[in-house]
């Protein structure tokens, strides 16, 4: 723990304890910029020992919140506890969070190993200790034997593997990651992905995790929230946020949005509330096929096929309206019988329980409530 | 793409203008060990007499150890000052902070001659007198700029990530300023003070102005000039002047190059034109 600042203890009333499990928790938190709202109202709750992610397109508040909870910025109005005490107003330095940035922030004139003991150094630790803790960090992120080297002279992948022993090495209560696979390529960041994954597992450490890029989060994460415009849109588990996702903006954000609305929406479900629907759970039947118990159906003919593979994505014009993109696996289908089925007249049907109707994204801010299930 | 023949005029171009900012002073510099005390082209014979005949001369030396202390005095007061000021800008935004910085880079575009009569009415009306220490002041002026450009522009190029990441670690602002900030900035202070010292050592317009009976190794250049005995020595010491401003300001690209191979130095602000203007009034 750096630095425990007493008197913040002594306030912290006895009721907050009682929230221990919370390794962090944002309270209504805004964070204003001049007249820009970066973070607007946001109420948040990481569990500790969790792979926390914040998953949004970029102005969507997620590195501003991620920086309150660092310390770099203070809320305009909320609190941020951690562990149960409130660390609001704590300088970063009186934190017990360690970040990796996402430009990794390596001290260029330092070693890896001296970039690596120096959270342990500010701290006045003995070298001998810091030493082999640096060695241990080291060894979790696979760079053992590399602490004369500079930053400079490390790969990407390298230079982040040491910005996370950095991190690693304090022990500290959560771990804040910005984007720290943003530069690099798809298949290192891949790998990393599943790296950090583990070491995050075995180390049982609560990381926070800050990403534009869906599949990164749901990849990860234990849990994801969703956020947009300063505000979250849906927390869950990455197959609830991708399954079930509560408002338009989710459905669209994470994976491809495909909703119906007003009339093809009363075709389908009887109802003009917006539903959406994955584009894999769709079927397309085959010409005598007729739907199944509780399955719902629309007509239309194909637009557009991509073969993409593996897959095959087809996108419909409905005839009540609107458009569905369906994907489907190419089983026992080549890519000519997949091309051929541009401009036919096509049945689509799937389980009512794969499609949810949508909360309207504006007013989606609040804890998002359990949405209705099938239609 | 450019022809055959745009880059051949280019290359003689440079070639040329190159050729006319260093053949004076190697000329001057072949002079230094020129036999006799008339120049004459081809020199005769070449010797080291004169180096022996300058250091032996005690207003020679006099006036090198007066250059070498105002060169230091300014070059302290310039990192101090342009340090500083480099810091504040940097780090806070306060009223008048852009002209603040125009302010105090202005002194190297203002005409020495301008600075020093106003230095020269300045200090007579405030009751001083006119010393090495008038001198460093106006030495100074131009100096912190040097020190300034050169920590602003090294401070612009730290991440701030990197005092985030430090203040992440746990370090307080002195910590983070010992460890983290000091050792990024330490090679532009050097730097800076190289180029400062070299502005400094051979300077003579403000030097003019702002002397007493002092007298600095460019003054005493510009007083022996016309007189043909001296004219060797003039040679020697105007070799030696070249090469105390030429090597810090080599020194200075090195050392801003270094901590990030194959930017070019923005900051260095190398000024050889007043040591064309001793060699070729030498010539």
């Amino acid at each position: 723990m750096a630095r425990p600042t007493p008197d913040t203890e002594q306030r912290t009333p006895p009721p907050e304890r009682a929230r221990l499990q919370a390794a962090v928790r944002l309270e209504g938190v805004h964070k204003r910029f001049g007249d820009v709202t970066a973070v607007d109202g946001v109420t948040l709750d990481v569990r500790q020992g969790e792979f926390f992610s914040m998953l949004g397109p970029s102005g969507s508040g997620k590195t501003t919140c991620l920086r309150m909870i660092a310390g770099f910025e203070t809320p305009t109005s909320g609190t941020v506890l951690l562990l149960g005490r409130d660390v609001t107003r704590l300088a970063p330095y009186d934190r017990d969070v360690n970040t990796v940035f996402q430009d990794y922030a390596l001290f260029p004139h330092m070693t890896v190993g001296q970039n690596v003991e120096y959270g342990l150094r500010v701290k006045g630790v003995a070298p001998e200790e810091r030493r082999g803790r640096a060695a241990e960090a080291l060894r979790m992120v696979r760079l053992e034997g590399f602490e004369r080297r500079k930053p400079s002279q490390l790969s990407g992948g390298q230079r982040q593997r040491v910005a996370l022993a950095r991190a690693l090495v304090n022990q500290p209560a959560v771990v804040l990651l910005d984007e720290p696979l943003g530069a690099l390529d798809l298949k290192l960041r891949q790998q990393m992905q599943i790296e950090l994954k583990a070491i995050q597992q075995r180390i049982g450490l609560t990381f926070i995790y800050v990403t534009h890029d869906q599949e990164e989060a749901l990849t990860m994460s234990d849990r994801l929230a969703v956020m947009n415009a300063g505000r979250i849109e849906q927390v869950g588990t990455p197959a609830e946020v991708y399954e079930k996702p509560s408002t338009g903006f989710v459905a669209g954000f994470v994976g491809v949005s495909n909703t119906l609305s007003g009339d093809a929406a009363r075709e389908v479900t009887g109802s003009s509330a917006t539903i959406t629907v994955r584009p894999e759970k769709i079927r397309m039947l085959e010409r005598d096929e007729r739907p199944g118990d509780g399955e719902c159906s629309v007509t239309g003919h194909v637009r557009d096929v991509v073969y993409l593979g593996a897959n095959t994505r087809y996108t419909v014009d409905l005839d009540p309206g609107g458009e569905l993109v369906v994907l489907q696996q190419n089983l026992a289908r080549s890519s000519m019988e997949a091309l051929e089925v541009r401009g036919k007249r096509v049945r689509l049907a799937w389980d009512r329980l794969h499609s949810r109707t949508l909360a309207r994204s504006e007013e989606g801010t609040g804890p998002p409530g359990p949405g209705e299930e099938g239609t | 793409m450019e022809t055959r023949g745009v880059r051949i005029f280019m290359r003689v171009t440079s070639v040329l203008v190159l050729a006319f900012l260093y053949v004076p002073l190697a000329v001057i510099f072949l002079y230094a060990f020129n036999s006799t005390v008339g120049q004459k082209w081809p020199p005769s014979a070449l010797t080291t007499h004169w180096f022996g005949v300058a250091w032996r001369n005690t207003e020679v030396r006099e006036a090198l150890f007066t250059s070498v202390r105002a060169a230091l005095g300014a070059t302290v007061i310039a990192l101090g000052l342009g340090s500083l000021a480099a810091f504040a800008v940097h780090r806070f935004k306060f009223f008048g902070r852009e002209a603040l910085s125009f302010v105090l880079v202005l002194p190297i575009a203002l005409p020495g001659i301008i600075t020093g009569l106003a230095l020269n009415s300045a200090i007579s009306s405030s009751g001083l007198s006119f010393s090495l220490l008038t001198i460093i002041v106006g030495h100074a002026t131009f100096c912190v700029v040097v020190v300034y450009n050169n920590v602003i522009a090294r401070l612009r190029r730290t991440p701030g990530s990197l005092v985030e990441a430090s203040m992440d670690l746990g370090a307080d602002g002195w910590q983070t300023f010992r460890y983290v900030i000091w050792p990024n900035l330490a090679t532009a202070l050097v730097a800076g003070g190289l180029l400062a010292f070299a502005l400094s050592f051979d300077e003579v317009v403000v030097t003019i102005f702002t002397a007493g009976p002092q007298i600095t190794l460019p003054i005493w250049i510009f007083n022996n000039l016309l007189r043909p005995t001296r004219l060797p020595q003039v040679n020697v010491v105007a070799m030696v002047v070249v090469l105390a401003s030429f090597v810090p300001v080599y020194l200075a690209v090195r050392l801003t190059r270094e901590p990030a191979p194959g930017r070019f130095p923005a900051e260095v602000v190398p000024k050889p034109q007043e040591q064309l203007a001793v060699a070729s009034a030498a010539v």
